[in-house]
């Protein structure tokens, strides 16, 4: 003992970082992740490693020679949202496009508006919607889940893009043989991480036990697909299971729009921002001109983010 | 499990003195005792140098409403009136005396025997308590009889006893629930009569199971008196938090917890009272935890009021090598000291040494919006918007963001996964808009 610390309380932490965090979300995103790797194979495995190389490479440039500041890397977040853009990708896409949208994640997305909880919009789709609007062919090109364990995987259509010109959903899956259990396990054409929502539904549980996020936004957003989906395709039993497991929705739900920086903080607020997803996918999903329109729900309640913490307050107490 | 409704953590518990009984901790040569033994205006002192007292005579005596009275720890002669630094280093006048001896007025009952028949009126329990000097022992130090005479128009219909103990390490009322719970069950009793209500309540947090069960088989020969196990969660100790856990009901912003019919009083002081109604002993001397991860012999010390802390300290086996920081009070509240060279007094309930391992805060980083704080606020509040308008100086924005709700319980602080100093910001905010509300009466 030298000289005493003098600090006001609390003189205790819980030992909680962002480090421990992101490495969270990326120990819930790896059985989504393997599952990605198994059915789409090299492909996979080489966008996934050029996104994530690329963000961290990014950040440190743009931290160490732009801003001429710290750098922070170490905190795993541009490895989260390199993983990210890469499970929002087609397999086959060439690798020099993810290393631009790689750019534009980080470069735009998040360190011109301060880094690390400043962004208003979930970088990883900031970057996904400029490639999309930029490369839409390679973006639009989705391979399809080889033979188990797959070296290479063809290209051919999306459930969605099948859906959008079906009548019926139910009669859709009947003439192609999809089923729900198959989307479940990821066995369908999309981008690589998004297709397996038992995995994914794996990391949700995995990230509420390590309480790294609230139930509030992924649940809100699975209930409104759900009954929105019921009502608008209404006796088309299929269709709301089909809104639920196919797409983006359960990677987008559970990992995108739950992003902390750019979703509300109170419980009802979250709840709130999960409905307007909800319903801006399915929106898009069916009268839209793009089968899938979970990432530019995610933005556009992105954009209605602050709006709603101004107003939507958490419960205070011993307010009735 | 019963437990209050908004936010709270659970942080690692560490009460490294659970269970153990209590020390009678011994008296030095010197103490010296604080006029300012409880919140609002210092005792005026009664004695001068060169005068004898005896254990248990008044040297300080109430100056207003919200005062108390201030009796001798010891027998001895006054040394002399003067400053002395409290324990946050304010300048506090206190008695200084030279301790001969051991003699007690003989008016205090000192024999081991309880006494269970009470049969003074409420006023006669009410001035006992006041001239005790009995204050609130959970921290607060507020006055227990101002605290026991609820304006006219309002009426009390529960006795809520805060036997919750929530911050780490301490264990100082749980000790005291083991050694003395007839004692305390009595004090309840006599509680009830001051307030005429039917039905009271000891909140005792569950990873106390052993005082859960000792009262609750003889709380059953009380008429009224409930035992109620509450989950472990910080801050359930804060008043309202308690009364939200036991019945239910939140008291509103800015409102005493008679608003909603309760009164709370901690155990530590219900067993003062106790000890001040049914023995005639004046509130001198209180029990202390002594703890830390290091503590050669963390325990808990029966201290008399006035000691100073590093002889205490001393007889529990000295500050040990690793100590970077020293916490008087609990870790989430307490404060951190800059010298133990200064004396007890009522308020204390703890000596908490911090080793070099969680002593220095890390780096804070940005902050990554991740509403933890918000979930982790027993208030309801935002803490991360707070700090940031704290920063900007956006005092009215503050206080329509009821910055004024803010206990200080540090939530917010201990779970941010950015270390930032939340609660520092969001206290200087609260402090600086306290000033501007109270400039425009």
């Amino acid at each position: 003992m030298t000289k005493l610390i003098i600090s006001p309380s609390p003189h205790i932490h819980s030992g909680d970082s962002i480090q421990k965090n992101m490495f969270g979300v990326l120990i819930a995103l790896a059985p989504a992740l393997l599952m990605g790797f198994l059915f789409f194979g090299v492909g996979a495995i080489l966008t996934t490693l050029t996104a994530i190389i690329s963000c961290v490479l990014f950040e440190y440039l743009i931290q160490k020679f732009l801003l001429k500041g710290k750098t922070s890397i170490t905190d795993g977040s541009a490895i989260v949202t390199g993983t990210l853009l890469a499970m929002n990708l087609p397999s086959i896409i060439p690798l020099w496009m993810v290393v631009i949208g790689s750019l534009v994640a980080i470069g735009v997305g998040k360190m011109t508006f301060g880094g690390l909880g400043n962004n208003p919009f979930n970088p990883a789709l900031v970057g996904r919607v400029f490639m999309l609007i930029s490369f839409p062919v390679a973006m639009t090109t989705w391979s399809l889940p080889g033979t188990f364990p797959a070296l290479d995987a063809q290209s051919g259509a999306t459930p969605l893009a099948l859906a959008k010109f079906s009548d019926s959903i139910t009669e859709m899956m009947h003439t192609n043989n999809f089923s729900i259990l198959n989307f479940g396990i990821g066995y369908m054409g999309g981008s690589f991480g998004e297709v397996s929502a038992f995995a994914l539904l794996l990391g949700f549980a995995f990230l509420l036990f390590r309480k790294i996020i609230s139930w509030h936004i992924p649940v809100s957003i699975f209930a409104t697909v759900f009954v929105f989906s019921g009502l608008l395709h209404w006796g088309d039993v299929a269709a709301p299971f089909f809104d639920l497991f196919a797409g983006g929705l359960m990677l987008g739900a559970i990992f995108m729009a739950s992003d902390f920086a750019t979703s509300p903080m109170s419980h009802f607020g979250q709840i709130i921002y999960g409905v307007g997803i909800g319903i801006i996918t399915i929106l898009i999903r069916n009268f839209g001109s793009y089968p899938e329109g979970v990432s530019f729900a995610i933005l556009i309640m992105n954009a209605f983010t602050p709006l709603i913490n101004t107003y939507v307050k958490p419960k205070r107490f011993g307010k009735s | 499990m019963h437990t209050f409704r908004i936010g709270g953590i659970h942080p690692k518990e560490n009460k490294l003195s659970a269970g153990k009984t209590i020390i009678r901790a011994e008296i030095p040569p010197q103490v010296v005792i604080s006029l300012s033994n409880h919140t609002g205006a210092p005792a005026k002192a009664v004695v001068e140098k060169g005068d004898t007292v005896r254990v248990g005579q008044i040297i300080g005596e109430a100056n207003g409403f919200i005062s108390a009275n201030v009796h001798s720890s010891v027998s001895g002669k006054v040394s002399k009136i003067d400053s002395q630094p409290d324990v946050s280093g304010r300048k506090q006048l206190a008695v200084f005396i030279d301790v001969e001896g051991d003699e007690w007025l003989e008016t205090i009952d000192r024999s081991p025997d309880i006494i269970s028949q009470c049969n003074f009126t409420k006023e006669e329990i009410l001035a006992k308590i006041k001239n005790a000097g009995i204050v609130g022992l959970g921290g607060a130090t507020f006055p227990a009889h101002v605290k026991l005479s609820p304006p006219p128009d309002k009426k009390a219909n529960i006795l809520i006893i805060n036997g919750v103990e929530c911050e780490p390490y301490l264990t100082c009322d749980h000790a005291l629930m083991l050694c003395h719970a007839d004692e305390i069950l009595i004090g309840v009793t006599i509680i009830m009569k001051v307030l005429d209500v039917k039905r009271a309540v000891i909140g005792i947090e569950n990873n106390k199971k052993d005082v859960i069960a000792h009262l609750s088989k003889l709380a059953k020969n009380y008429q009224g008196i409930e035992i109620q196990a509450l989950k472990t969660k910080y801050p359930q100790g804060g008043e309202k938090q308690l009364i939200d856990a036991v019945i239910r009901r939140q008291v509103p912003s800015g409102k005493l917890p008679i608003e909603v019919g309760a009164v709370v009083q901690n155990v530590a002081t219900v067993f003062a009272i106790y000890q001040a109604v049914q023995k005639n002993k004046p509130l001198f001397e209180r029990v202390m935890t002594i703890t830390g991860k290091d503590a050669q012999n963390p325990g808990n010390y029966l201290v008399r009021i006035g000691v100073n802390l590093s002889a205490i300290v001393a007889q529990a086996g000295g500050i040990p090598e690793t100590t970077e920081k020293i916490i008087a009070g609990g870790p989430m509240m307490g404060r951190a000291v800059a010298s133990l060279d200064t004396p007890a007094v009522k308020g204390s309930a703890g000596i908490l040494f911090i080793n070099n391992e969680q002593a220095q805060r890390k780096e804070a980083a940005n902050c990554i919006r991740c509403s933890k704080c918000v979930n982790a606020c027993p208030m309801g509040l935002e803490p991360y918007l707070l700090m940031t308008q704290s920063e900007n100086s956006l005092w009215d924005k503050m206080e329509t963001n009821h910055v004024m709700d803010c206990m200080e319980c540090g939530c917010c602080s201990y779970v941010c996964p950015s270390n930032r100093p939340i609660l520092d910001y969001v206290r200087y905010g609260k402090t600086t808009v306290g000033g501007i509300i109270r400039g425009r009466k």
